[in-house]
């Protein structure tokens, strides 16, 4: 309650001492709550973007034959004539699709959103390092998304070449260039956004706020942020080598005497198409833990809240975390096994990626070993976080055929491999994401999501992204090849296994209905949600204890926090509540 | 190091006067003496690499002897006047990671084919000698 | 209205650091792997080729030891300009950071020249891989010398007024702009022999 009056009396002053316009005070604001907000709702619509991209594309591959039904007639001639998909179009979507939810959702989300938000509150700081600089890189991130978006109603349409854009296919496809600017726009957003991070979590912690004593949330984000600042610019520099391939001719990915439909093409050669693989992949394999480390702080922090226990292992997690993002950069090549890689290449990347599974192994043992003895408290978010556990555990359980060389000539390009990795991001971050969402709203919003609602989303939520996910691995290991317009059906091998291109359509959009639950509650309970106060869940961590809800607009503490303890010290012996607050001195 | 962060706190919000932070007036002077030492190891040095493309010598000891002297160069560059001689933990731990992963990104490429199939003559990539271009 | 940060000009006590120093450090890591990108292609594509021309057969050696000693004097300066602050002149941080923007237009000048011979045989990127990554890499080194230049010319013009409130500031600017340059400079050091001498 005390929190509350403080936060009254604070703002009124700063209400009258100075007078922000709209502009600054919601677009262009610099204020690190305002920015984790603006990227959280675009970083949702583009999320609902990439889903409905998605949508189309199971419809296609269940009814490969038939027109799309009620919106057939939306798309151009070029796209879908009498509302039948064309195989380009097919293409398109799939480029689109995973790069849209790569890199202008789940990112945004869990980083430019969640760490925006959060990390400042539970280091105990008034904002980030470079509140200027935070501002620029969601400036950058917006229009880099637009453009993205826009390319599909440029002549020639979108991207085609998949989220991974392969030359000599990439460079000569159309819809690549504005791909390209792009991504060059989203990476600069990132690297600016890491850099601020780094500096925030290290030189912005309140007193007393060790390195040992930080959230596990601050640790995925820092670790996260490494990734993205040292891996991002050789796609940075890749992207500028496309560009020039495309636009000024030159042979970077380009081989010599390339012939295209009979034509030979005018380049002067000497290029490498592997290069590109490689200068991708550096950046892409660490991205893939840029989308779950944070996933992992999240989950980490509903467990340890809804278990009122603290975490299992609190070094173990640190020093894992750390470990899989050194390791991350020194795995890539096993997107590549089938390039024609020697023998002792190959051992050597078989062999780091065996070991990177032992952290992540280790991290995922400890949230389960966290709910040992625990006095567990079934909320909406704690069910989004424990159904996390054992579907991340299928999706790296699946990962493991992949890394070793020899099974992977068998699963490389098929289903398998996507059933592999959306079994990790789909009901495995953005499951994370819900978690996070229906734990925080109440500290953003002052008032908690409606319950029912939460669990009429959960349960069939988890069931229909396991009917997606898993008929995918039993396809990829019949043999049947990723990104196929027609779902595999000119193959005969795949006659058996077709008829879980139904099941997974169907299971896609019972998926969307129950997201709409969700979109409900999500504006409803703005303003109709149960008022709460500053700590609703009785947690430990700063965010909680020290700032109301919201927190004050500049500054976010009344008063700068000091911190005595480890961030989760729930059901100390003796205590007369079942948690300590970080900041509570005795 | 807080009692300097008082004094500069201090002579920060009034009129401009001598910084009492990690280096104190006369520690500069002392720099400046290094920093034009650097400057000639710097001049000599790019003189003896253009010195030694003269020499012939095979392509990888070239590589190499080109390599040293960069090296030598941009580490009297990084130690002096970037100050990593001196600096905190922090910094040169963050280059060294980065230098590793440098290290895995010239390198790791290159050992594609160490053993393994390779091109077969003449249909592997080329570059169009510049010697042999024939004009448009 | 921003929030009051802490550690913007002095350091905090257990890391040493001010926020724009540790900042313009990870940035500059970020940049040794935007650079050490384009240095593993030009590795890559050449160890590939069958024939890759030597540097000197085809770019100007002599006027290029010229501009990398033009570059190393601005180094120089630069930290000299940094160090005059520190010493309290402020005449001689203008005279300094003067001259490394001169040296800075010289090394563009010099490089526009190089280009401008290429262009005029018509030696474009698209000619071979050997150009191809020449421009890129030059190129790229080209646009970050001016942005440098940008920046250099603003702490020395408008920017210099923050030297009469917040003096301790405005040096801190001047050292994370110097550890920028200097940057530039790390990176031609070995642009130069690589593409020119081997």
């Amino acid at each position: 309650m005390e929190l509350e009056k403080k936060d009254a009396h604070v703002a009124h002053g700063h209400a009258e001492a100075h007078h922000e316009s709209f502009w600054r005070r919601y677009v262009f604001s610099q204020d690190h709550k305002v920015i984790g907000l603006q990227y959280a709702l675009t970083a949702l619509v583009f999320l609902l973007t990439g889903f409905s991209l998605m949508l189309l594309m199971r419809w296609q591959m269940a009814f490969p034959d038939d027109a799309m039904p009620l919106i057939g007639g939306l798309f151009s001639e070029a796209a879908a004539p009498g509302g039948r998909m064309m195989p380009e179009f097919f293409n398109q979507l799939g480029a689109m699709h995973g790069t849209i939810m790569v890199f202008m959702a789940i990112v945004p989300l869990v980083v430019g959103a969640f760490g925006n938000y959060v990390v400042p509150l539970q280091i105990g700081a008034p904002d980030m390092a470079f509140p200027k600089l935070n501002m620029v890189s969601y400036w950058c991130f917006l229009p880099g998304g637009l453009l993205m978006l826009a390319s599909f109603f440029l002549p020639g349409g979108a991207a085609r070449s998949g989220w991974t854009s392969y030359p000599p296919l990439s460079v000569l496809e159309a819809g690549q260039t504005a791909w390209l600017f792009a991504m060059v726009l989203l990476i600069t957003s990132s690297l600016l956004g890491s850099v601020n991070f780094i500096v925030t979590i290290v030189q912005l912690r309140a007193r007393g706020l060790t390195f040992m004593r930080l959230p596990f949330f601050v640790w995925s984000q820092l670790v996260t942020s490494f990734l993205l600042l040292l891996a991002f610019p050789p796609l940075e520099a890749a992207a500028v080598l496309q560009l020039m391939d495309r636009l000024a001719g030159t042979s970077f990915f380009m081989p010599e005497g390339l012939v295209v439909s009979g034509q030979i093409q005018d380049y002067s050669g000497g290029g490498s198409p592997l290069l590109w693989q490689h200068l991708f992949w550096f950046l892409a394999h660490p991205e893939v833990y840029v989308l779950i480390l944070p996933a992992l702080g999240m989950v980490a922090e509903v467990i340890a809240n809804n278990t009122r226990k603290p975490l299992w292992g609190y070094r173990a997690l640190v020093y894992s975390v750390c470990f899989v993002g050194f390791m991350s950069f020194i795995v890539w090549a096993h997107h590549m096994f089938l390039t024609g890689m020697g023998t002792v290449i190959s051992a050597f990347f078989q062999t780091t990626t065996m070991i990177i599974s032992i952290p992540s192994v280790i991290i995922v043992t400890c949230l389960l070993l966290s709910l040992w003895g625990a006095s567990l408290r079934f909320n909406t978010p704690m069910l989004f976080a424990l159904a996390f556990l054992p579907m991340f555990g299928i999706g790296g359980l699946t990962g493991l055929p992949l890394g070793l060389a020899a099974s992977d000539i068998h699963l490389h390009d098929t289903q398998y491999v996507i059933g592999h990795f959306h079994y990790v991001v789909a009901p495995g971050t953005i499951f994370a994401i819900f978690a996070g969402i229906y734990y925080w709203y109440p500290k953003v919003t002052g008032r908690r999501m409606n319950e029912t609602l939460g669990k009429i989303h959960f349960w069939p939520s988890l069931l229909a992204m396991n009917g997606i996910f898993f008929p995918m691995l039993i396809q990829g290991l019949g043999g049947m090849s990723r990104r196929l317009y027609d779902g595999g059906k000119t193959y005969e091998f795949a006659a058996d296994i077709l008829v879980w291109n139904k099941v997974m359509t169907m299971s896609a959009f019972t998926l969307a209905a129950f997201q709409l639950v969700f979109i409900f509650n999500f504006f409803w309970s703005i303003k109709k949600g149960k008022k709460v106060g500053a700590n609703p869940w009785n947690a430990t961590t700063l965010e909680w204890t020290d700032a109301p809800s919201p927190p004050i607009a500049h500054g976010n503490f009344p008063k700068p926090p000091q911190v005595f303890r480890t961030a989760y010290e729930y059901s100390v012996p003796g205590q007369p509540q079942d948690f300590k607050p970080q900041s509570q001195e005795a | 190091m807080s009692t300097q962060s008082a004094h500069s706190e201090a002579a920060g919000h009034g009129s401009p006067g001598p910084s009492a932070q990690a280096h104190g007036a006369h520690d500069v002077r002392a720099h400046v003496k290094v920093y034009m030492m650097v400057f000639g190891a710097l001049a000599v040095l790019t003189v003896v690499t253009v010195a030694a493309s003269y020499l012939d010598i095979p392509m990888g000891p070239a590589v190499a002897l080109a390599l040293l002297i960069a090296t030598v160069k941009a580490s009297l560059v990084a130690l002096f006047f970037m100050h990593l001689k001196g600096e905190v933990r922090s910094v040169v731990w963050t280059l060294l990671l980065t230098a590793v992963f440098f290290v895995a990104l010239m390198t790791i490429p290159l050992s594609w084919y160490f053993d393994g199939p390779k091109h077969p003559e003449g249909t592997g990539p080329t570059a169009r000698s510049l010697t042999t271009h024939e004009a448009h | 209205m921003s929030v009051a940060i802490p550690y913007t000009t002095d350091p905090r006590p257990d890391t040493g650091l001010y926020n724009a120093k540790l900042g313009v450090w990870l940035f500059l890591a970020s940049e040794v792997m935007l650079f050490g990108a384009l240095f593993s292609s030009y590795i890559l594509l050449r160890t590939s080729a069958p024939e890759w021309p030597a540097g000197s057969e085809i770019l100007d050696v002599p006027v290029a030891f010229v501009n990398t000693l033009v570059l190393i004097a601005s180094s120089v300066t630069m930290v000299m300009s940094w160090a005059s602050l520190k010493m309290n002149d402020f005449g001689k941080y203008r005279l300094y950071m003067g001259l490394t923007i001169l040296c800075a237009f010289g090394f563009l000048g010099i490089k526009a020249y190089e280009y401008g011979t290429k262009f005029s045989h018509h030696l474009y990127p698209a000619e071979s891989t050997f150009l191809g990554i020449y421009f890129v890499l030059t190129g790229l080194h080209g646009l970050h010398v001016i942005g440098g230049l940008i920046v250099n010319s603003y702490l020395w013009g408008p920017g210099a007024k923050m030297w009469k409130t917040e003096p301790d500031r405005f040096a801190n600017r001047i050292e994370v702009a110097g550890l920028y340059w200097h940057f530039v400079d790390l990176v031609w050091i070995f642009l130069f022999p690589v593409l020119y001498l081997l």
